[in-house]
């Protein structure tokens, strides 16, 4: 009876935050819209009793992921988000690794501090962090000062609105993803490896090719996906930082739910998005699983 | 056809494999090798022993290339290796807890040396099968390091080792995370593999009983300094200081006044008890403050007084140890020193006379008792 119950707890959770909403938006993405509260019919009557649920089924079809076929702009923007978020998470990993290197590697005393560090951002709130790099990043901004400044440029760099502007903001704001699981692999890393690799005829280098890199590989596929899995459905970035020619999917779902009111349409693109994901999320659980098997 | 013994360290034409030259090392103000010279030659099983601390494992780690020494030099077949990175040394070290790579299978494991030689593929398959088939790993060839036991894990260890037939392989505890029986077997193991590949071996290790099995001779240390360097039986039999006889295995140090007589020292060592003679071919001046080492399994015990004994002593049982095939009776003397004798247990229990309380006879040959300065 307590087993059931503490296996119950998480059912339910995932029952009520995930199942459910993803149960109520799959209905709205079969639905059509309406000039109505909400904007959408069918809804279920149940007063109508048998009825009533009958006509519920009967009006719900799947013209919404047709219309998503025929257009170009919802395929693009699928692939767009994709190739941004597959480039800025091959970015993350390479600023990210030598930083998580960095700590590993410091001194035991300074570890809590560069922790701290690399969490701090996280205190004060996302929007106003991505309006900071606004300032940063526009033209009469701190980024194009400096530079007019040292002389590199003469002419204001166009940075803010583009899609460098994106990458930056992607980078910089799953930078911690990135670092917390790649550290995390690299602080369990014994020493005496590396010695042993050095004994057995390794320069330092291919030490860290042979030995650090593939057993902190549990460390990179999270960091990865926990930066891949948000940033393809990336919204406030890509509206604050890109410019109109930036197309994500993110973007689109929200123009679709606020400026169309096609809440139906808004639906069907989220439930893409999600199936989308399921793949990278799979995997992810799967590479999590393997690595629990392995130190079990 | 009688065998020759192998003991190179006795033959002055033999050059040494290993010299260390006045090598002191030093971590900040702390000094864990202290102006140390030492020579190990072909082919030997050599036991670095000592508590922890003494300097043992910092002497190994330089010779692996580790840890740089601070003053003096380390010669390999005559070459200074202080200037050779690890990776070009021909020196290779099985490590206190393994090392082995978690990622990579028990065959790429003992690969790994050979492939950073770019040998050619079929000959670092023949090399790897020929160090399976030494450590009987063949079975194991393609399991993971985690999916395989603690005494498999420590020969996988030492075939990556000696996978790329170095000429000095270096053994930093090689036995200490084994149970006691695995580690008996371990090291008879460990010696006849070292016969078979004929490699120099440094082990080091904090447990006497195994440096004693495996080695050829055995350097004792403490405090970053050499104690002294000698085979198993005279480190045991005949110890320079009482510091390494009370060190290895148990001894009875009797403090006294020694003073010259005959071919030996007569001790004094407290009022009312006989005079002890020991024989030796030291000279520790003419007389003095001394000490009388001698191994508990050299005194013998008996109930009725002993006739014609030089060393002779009577006493009261305090304690018995009975360890099953040994029995230590710690026997008090009158004027309070506490004696262990030990006796094998020939016979059975019941038919053993000697209980608590018993007065009993102790005694020793003239050869029995070592005398050391203090």
């Amino acid at each position: 009876m307590r087993r059931l119950v503490l296996i119950a707890v998480p059912y339910l959770w995932l029952l009520a935050l995930f199942l459910i909403p993803f149960l109520i938006v799959l209905k709205i993405s079969l639905s059509d819209t309406a000039l109505a509260i909400p904007p959408y019919t069918p809804t279920l009557d149940l007063g109508a009793g048998w009825a009533g649920v009958k006509a519920f089924f009967t009006g719900l079809d799947f013209e919404n992921f047709w219309f998503l076929t025929t257009d170009e702009l919802y395929w693009k923007a699928y692939l767009s988000s994709l190739q941004i978020a597959l480039l800025s998470t091959i970015m993350t990993l390479m600023v990210g690794y030598p930083i998580a290197y960095g700590m590993a590697q410091a001194r035991d005393e300074w570890r809590p501090t560069l922790m701290l560090l690399v969490i701090l951002p996280f205190w004060t709130s996302f929007l106003i962090r991505v309006y900071a790099w606004m300032g940063i990043l526009s033209r009469e901004g701190l980024l194009n000062q400096f530079l007019l400044w040292t002389g590199v440029t003469n002419e204001p760099l166009t940075i803010l609105n583009t899609d460098t502007a994106v990458y930056i903001g992607i980078v910089y704001t799953y930078l911690p993803f990135m670092v917390l699981p790649i550290y995390a692999a690299l602080e369990k890393l014994d020493e005496s490896l590396l010695e042993a690799a050095e004994d057995l005829g390794c320069s330092r280098a291919s030490a860290f090719w042979l030995v650090t890199v593939p057993l902190s590989k549990s460390g990179i596929i999270a960091g990865c996906f926990l930066v891949f899995i948000p940033a393809l459905g990336e919204f406030v970035i890509p509206s604050l930082l890109g410019g109109s020619q930036t197309l994500m999917i993110g973007k689109v779902l929200w123009e679709e739910f606020f400026n169309n009111r096609d809440w139906p349409v808004a639906s069907a693109v989220a439930v893409i998005l999600l199936l989308i994901l399921i793949i990278p999320i799979i995997l992810f659980q799967r590479n999590e699983q393997k690595q629990r098997e392995a130190e079990g | 056809m009688a065998q020759t013994v192998f003991e190179p360290w006795e033959d002055p034409d033999q050059k040494p494999l290993i010299q260390f030259r006045n090598v002191t090392k030093r971590f900040g103000a702390f000094t864990a090798i202290d102006n140390l010279s030492l020579d190990i030659f072909e082919r030997e099983f050599f036991a670095l022993l000592g508590p922890s601390g003494c300097g043992k494992t910092t002497m190994m780690r330089m010779l692996a290339g580790f840890e740089a020494v601070s003053e003096g030099a380390i010669y390999l077949s005559g070459q200074d290796i202080g200037p050779v990175p690890p990776n070009k040394r021909a020196v290779n070290m099985m490590f206190q807890s393994y090392a082995l790579f978690p990622h990579l299978s028990i065959w790429d494991n003992i690969a790994f040396g050979l492939k950073r030689d770019r040998l050619p593929k079929n000959a670092i398959g023949d090399r790897v099968s020929e160090m399976l088939k030494l450590t009987r790993l063949e079975k194991f060839a393609h399991r993971k390091p985690h999916q395989i036991s603690g005494g498999q894990r420590q020969r996988v260890a030492l075939a990556r080792s000696l996978a790329k037939a170095p000429k000095l392989l270096l053994l930093d505890e090689p036995l200490g995370a084994l149970d006691k029986k695995l580690r008996q077997d371990t090291q008879f193991e460990l010696m006849d593999i070292q016969e078979k590949t004929g490699t120099t071996f440094v082990i080091v290790t904090h447990d006497q009983e195994e440096a004693m099995t495996v080695a050829s001779r055995v350097a004792v240390m403490d405090e970053g300094r050499l104690i002294q360097v000698d085979t198993p039986a005279r480190i045991y039999e005949t110890p320079t200081s009482v510091y390494v006889a009370d060190f290895i295995g148990d001894v009875n140090i009797i403090e006294g006044h020694g003073t010259k007589s005959g071919d030996g020292y007569d001790v004094t060592f407290a009022e009312g008890q006989p005079v002890l003679h020991a024989k030796t071919s030291r000279d520790l001046g003419s007389a003095g403050k001394c000490y009388l080492a001698i191994r508990p399994e050299k005194v013998s015990i008996s109930a009725e007084k002993p006739e014609g004994k030089t060393n002779l002593v009577k006493g009261a049982i305090l304690d018995i140890a009975y360890l099953g095939n040994l029995s230590t009776y710690h026997v008090k003397l009158a004027s309070g020193q506490i004696i262990k004798a030990q006796t094998a247990n020939t016979r059975r229990i019941a038919r053993r006379d000697l209980t608590w309380e018993d007065e009993v006879w102790l005694s020793w040959t003239e050869t029995a008792a070592v005398v050391l300065e203090s």
